[in-house]
C-alpha cells in the first residue's frame, strides 16, 4: 500500500472515531438525561413535570453533588416520595423549596437565594471578572506610553552623533555604502 | 514601585494558599454544616415506642430538662461503634437520653438495644423516616442537643467521638443545665 492510501486510510478511521465521541456525547448536552430514577410516578404528566424540575434543584444531602434526582441515597428517596406528595397536594414550587430550605438550609437548594449571607457568591464572580478587565486596560494603557519614546532633543542627537563618530560605526557605514 | 509588580503572582498564590488552607479546614466541610434547626424549636412529632404498650416519644417530651437525641437504627454500622458512648452520657443525672430509631424495624432495635444496653429514657420509632426529615437529617447516627425550652442547640451529623464528646457535648450540656 502506498504512502498516501495509509495517510487516509489513518485519517479516516481518527475522523470516524472522533464522530463515534461527539455523537456519543451529544445526546447528554442536547437533553440532559432523563436521570430521575423511575419510582412511582405521578399520574398527571403536568405534575410529573413539575415535581422532576424540583428534584434537579434540590441538593442530596448525603451525595452533596447530586441532585436528589439522580441518587439512589435512602434520604434521597424519600424526599423524591415527598416533593411528589406535595406537589399532587397542591404546594407551590415556592412553597416546597420553602419546606426544604426550613429544614436543611439553603445548602439543599443548588440555586441559593439571594440575600446578605450569599451576596458574595452571586456578586463575587463579577466583581473578580471587572477587576481582570480593569487590570487588563490598565497594564494595555501603560505599555503604549512606554512603547512610543519621546524624540531626541537637540543636546541628545549632537551626542549620538558624537557617539557613532567616537566609535567608528559612522566610518563603516559611509564606508559600506560605497 | 515598579519594581513591587513582581510580587503580584506572589501575593496572588499566597492568596490562593489561605484560601485552599481555609477551604479545606474540617469545620467548613458542608458535609458537617451545621443543621438550620439551631436555634429552632424541635419539630412536632408524635412517635409510638418500640413495643405496642412502650409510651414512645413525642416533642413535648423534648421540653423541660436538658435532652441529647440520638438517631440510630440496627442496620446501621457507626452507631453501634458510637454506642458506649451514649450508654456513658446517660449516667449524667443533670441530662436525658432519648432515642429515635430511623427506618428500622421495631423488634430489630429492640434487639440491637438488648445486645448492647439500652441508654434511652425514652425511644421513638420512627419507621418511615418522615419525623427525620423534619429534623433535617442526614443519615444516622446523628446526635442532638435539646435545652429545656425544647430548643435544638447542637448537632452532630456524624458518629459521637469522645473528643467531640468531651470537648464539644459536655461543655455545652454543663452549660444549658447550670
Amino acid at each position: 500500500m502506498s504512502n498516501v492510501a495509509t495517510l487516509f486510510l489513518a485519517r479516516a478511521v481518527v475522523a470516524v472515531l472522533l464522530l463515534a465521541l461527539v455523537s456519543a456525547s451529544l445526546p447528554g448536552m442536547i437533553a440532559p438525561a432523563q436521570a430521575v430514577s423511575a419510582d412511582e410516578q405521578l399520574s398527571d404528566p403536568a405534575l410529573e413535570v413539575r415535581a422532576r424540575n424540583l428534584m434537579r434543584e434540590v441538593r442530596c444531602v448525603v451525595c452533596q453533588a447530586q441532585s436528589i434526582g439522580e441518587s439512589d441515597a435512602g434520604i434521597a428517596v424519600d424526599l423524591r416520595h415527598l416533593i411528589r406528595a406535595q406537589v399532587a397536594a397542591g404546594a407551590s414550587d415556592d412553597q416546597i423549596r420553602q419546606f426544604l430550605v426550613d429544614r436543611y438550609g439553603d445548602f439543599i437548594l443548588f440555586k441559593p437565594p439571594f440575600k446578605a449571607e450569599t451576596a458574595v457568591l452571586w456578586i463575587g464572580p463579577f466583581v473578580v471578572l471587572l477587576t481582570g478587565f480593569g487590570l487588563l486596560v490598565w497594564f494595555f494603557r501603560r505599555r503604549r506610553t512606554i512603547a512610543a519614546p519621546a524624540a531626541l532633543d537637540p543636546e541628545e542627537t549632537r551626542r549620538v552623533a558624537r557617539a557613532l563618530d567616537d566609535s567608528g560605526i559612522a566610518d563603516l557605514e559611509r564606508g559600506s555604502s560605497t | 514601585m515598579r519594581r513591587l509588580i513582581f510580587l503580584v503572582p506572589l501575593l496572588v498564590v499566597v492568596l490562593l494558599a489561605v484560601l485552599f488552607w481555609r477551604g479545606l479546614d474540617p469545620a467548613r466541610n458542608p458535609a458537617s454544616l451545621n443543621s438550620a434547626l439551631i436555634g429552632k424549636s424541635v419539630p412536632a412529632f408524635a412517635l409510638a415506642g418500640l413495643t405496642p404498650g412502650a409510651p414512645g416519644l413525642t416533642a413535648a417530651d423534648l421540653k423541660g430538662q436538658v435532652t441529647v437525641l440520638n438517631f440510630f437504627a440496627s442496620w446501621c454500622a457507626p452507631c453501634r461503634a458510637e454506642h458506649p458512648l451514649l450508654m456513658e452520657l446517660a449516667r449524667d443525672p443533670n441530662l436525658r437520653v432519648v432515642g429515635i430509631t430511623y427506618k428500622d424495624e421495631p423488634a430489630k432495635s429492640a434487639a440491637f438495644l438488648a445486645e448492647l444496653g439500652d441508654p434511652f429514657a425514652a425511644i421513638g420509632a420512627d419507621e418511615t423516616g418522615r419525623v427525620g426529615i423534619d429534623f433535617g437529617l442526614t443519615g444516622v447516627p446523628e446526635t442532638y442537643v435539646i435545652d429545656r425550652d425544647g430548643i435544638i442547640r447542637y448537632r452532630l451529623a456524624q458518629p459521637l467521638d469522645s473528643a467531640r464528646l468531651e470537648q464539644e457535648i459536655r461543655p455545652l450540656l454543663a452549660d444549658l443545665a447550670s
